[in-house]
């Protein structure tokens, strides 16, 4: 279960850092969205990862730690809303500015990079 | 009342800011109430700020457990010398920004005052707390506020500087939780003192874990702090802010190098065992090389509160020094450097604005432009903040370098140190007076100035305050002098700490 464990959140890391540094405001909220799920599921094993363990006392043997349960709570809350914010500032920066790149600005030689799409208008 | 006077910095601002935002409050021709409202706030948080410092200086540092669930379980907040010298200079700043705001760029929006108070939340919070949780909630608590502080009054430029402060602050917020998963996980408290004994007794393997996480805190704090190489967001955030906003933001970075402060004095401090002072080697150079950047930034700024954004990264630079020099008379010396650069950076970009306001479409650029209307006022208050920001006899800027230098012992490091600071003032005090010559003295043939509109009462008040106070902590130095001592030594005491927290013998 650990080594699952560890791929998932490890894989999603990755995701999450190569979207940031995409130029695109659309992959970089993607990827912050990303970054945020690796981070809750890290919170969430700094507890030590066990099964059938509950974490309300009388309820069984062995007891899991709730403080990471908490704190991974607090994570998704806090970090849903910022996603919320980030989403409706790049949707203003794409009315501001124009076009969808974080610089805000096209770069010069993104045509070569980015074929028009043609076939709709 | 006293008992929880501890939490009232948090709850006067969240209360208060809370009641902003309903009738009869809200709406946008209501501006004048919440004009009144943030000045009765502003002075509640001054008054009880002074209280607490007081209190804390006659009866030692307080613990207050949130809900009373004891330390090391419960949420605390610990208000020591340190925490509430940096609370009442956030207060002092806040009133200074409300006071100019209320010349009319409070009411671009109709949320200003509201988001001011729960910046101010944010940072009160970052200051008061004792457990690096609760310090990482306060940390969103006031971005967020920022985020919307920084787009306030909207436009191109605020809204291009705001997708890169908010992506970089989100990645960063990523990156501490994180290190606290990793903290946690080995050590198993997040009580900031507590965690400090652990860390002590950690295995080999752990311990190799635990420098991980308390790496990645760095690099968190480093990106608040705009310590090199993550400082490139600052000058164009800066710039692109409202004034008032700008000059509320010359506290965040401190918020950033206070946490350094804590976090790696009394967590990774002395007592650490094999992990004490682990990022010290790290912090050395890369502070050095902030002072450089900056000053290099400064050189090359067009307008003034790009300049202005890069002597913030200067003052963080050479707070960096002074941690990095890790005794407790260095780290006094910052103290007091943190106090004078907070205020007097913060008047830069107050004059920066006011300037603008009189120059037309040239704003503050170094450009050739008509004549500014009110060239002798603001001419003064100019050579002020310059003077005091460059470190020149009799503002505090000088008093504050001069104590650093003096803190600094061993050979080595006095060339280091001596050279890096006295040059980068030096280049200061050249692209200031460059700055100076262009704005105040190279002037087109001038037209009839008589509709550019003069300063507003409040906006020479919300200056004369922050620049006031520059004198005032050269005339009042030696009492401030042993206060931030004080404070340096109850930081640096980590006995007292666990003293005050009842934790003694509580590590296994």
């Amino acid at each position: 279960m650990e080594t699952l464990y560890v791929i998932c959140v490890g894989v999603l890391t990755f995701c999450g850092v190569f979207l940031c540094l995409r130029a695109r405001t659309f992959s970089v909220v993607v990827g912050l969205t990303m970054l945020s799920y690796a981070v809750n599921l890290f919170l969430f094993s700094s507890g030590r990862l066990n099964l059938k363990d509950a974490a309300i006392l009388g309820m069984s043997d062995s007891y899991a730690d709730p403080l990471p349960q908490a704190l991974t709570l607090t994570a998704i809350v806090i970090g849903f809303a910022m996603i919320a914010f980030v989403v409706i500032l790049a949707m203003r920066a794409r009315a501001d500015l124009g076009n969808d790149f974080v610089d805000g600005r096209q770069p010069p030689d993104s045509d070569k990079f980015i074929k028009p799409n043609k076939d709709k208008v | 009342m006293t008992v929880h006077l501890a939490i009232l910095p948090i709850l006067i601002p969240l209360v208060g800011g809370l009641l902003m935002l309903l009738p009869p409050f809200a709406g946008v021709e209501r501006y004048q109430y919440r004009r009144v409202a943030a000045l009765f706030l502003m002075l509640a948080q001054i008054g009880c700020s002074i209280i607490l410092m007081l209190m804390v200086v006659q009866n030692g540092a307080i613990m207050y457990a949130v809900g009373d669930w004891q330390p090391p379980f419960g949420i605390i907040l610990y208000a020591d010398q340190l925490s509430v010298m940096l609370v009442a200079l956030t207060s002092f700043l806040g009133l200074g920004v409300t006071l100019y705001s209320f010349a009319g760029s409070d009411r671009e929006g109709k949320y200003f005052h509201p988001l001011v108070q729960f910046q101010l939340l944010g940072i009160y919070g970052a200051f008061l707390t004792n457990d690096l949780f609760n310090l990482f909630v306060f940390f969103e608590v006031l971005l967020i506020a920022s985020y919307t502080l920084l787009i306030h009054g909207g436009g191109k430029q605020k809204t291009a500087a705001n997708v890169h402060y908010v992506i970089l602050n989100l990645i960063g917020s990523s990156l501490f939780l994180f290190a606290l998963g990793t903290l946690y996980g080995i050590t198993g408290t997040l009580n900031i003192a507590d965690m400090s004994q652990r860390v002590a007794q950690l295995s080999e393997s752990n311990q190799l874990i635990a420098q991980a996480g308390g790496s990645l805190l760095l690099i968190v704090f480093g990106l608040k702090a705009a310590m090199l190489p993550l400082h490139f967001w600052l000058p164009r955030t800066y710039a692109a802010a409202s004034a008032p906003v700008a000059a509320l933001f010359a506290i965040m970075t401190k918020v950033g190098v206070y946490c350094i402060f804590r976090v790696y004095t009394v967590i990774f401090g002395d007592q650490a065992g094999d992990l004490a002072n682990m990022i010290q080697p790290w912090v050395w150079p890369l502070a050095i090389l902030t002072v450089i950047a900056g000053t290099v930034g400064a050189l090359a700024s067009t307008n003034l509160r790009t300049l202005a954004g890069n002597l913030v990264i200067v003052s963080v630079g050479t707070l960096l020094i002074a941690f990095a020099l890790r005794t407790p008379e260095a780290t006094a010396a910052a103290f007091l450097y943190l106090i004078h650069s907070t205020l007097v950076t913060a008047a830069l970009f107050l004059i920066a604005d006011m300037l603008g306001q009189q120059r037309g479409k040239a704003l503050d650029y170094f450009v050739v432009a008509r004549k500014i209307k009110q060239q002798g006022l603001l001419g003064v208050l100019f050579v002020v903040a310059a003077m005091a920001v460059a470190g020149l006899p009799p503002f505090s800027g000088f008093l504050a370098k001069l104590v650093i230098l003096q803190s600094v012992t061993g050979v080595e490091q006095k060339i280091w140190v001596w050279s890096v600071i006295l040059i980068s003032s030096l280049i200061t005090i050249i692209t200031l007076s460059r700055a100076g010559t262009t704005l105040f003295w190279r002037s087109t043939p001038s037209r009839d100035a008589s509709e550019t509109p003069g300063v507003s009462k409040w906006q020479l008040c919300a200056t004369f305050l922050l620049l006031g106070a520059s004198p005032l902590l050269t005339i009042f130095g030696a009492s401030i002098i042993e206060y931030t001592n004080n404070a340096a030594a109850q930081l640096h005491d980590i006995p007292y700490l666990i003293e005050v927290m009842n934790l003694e013998g509580n590590a296994q």
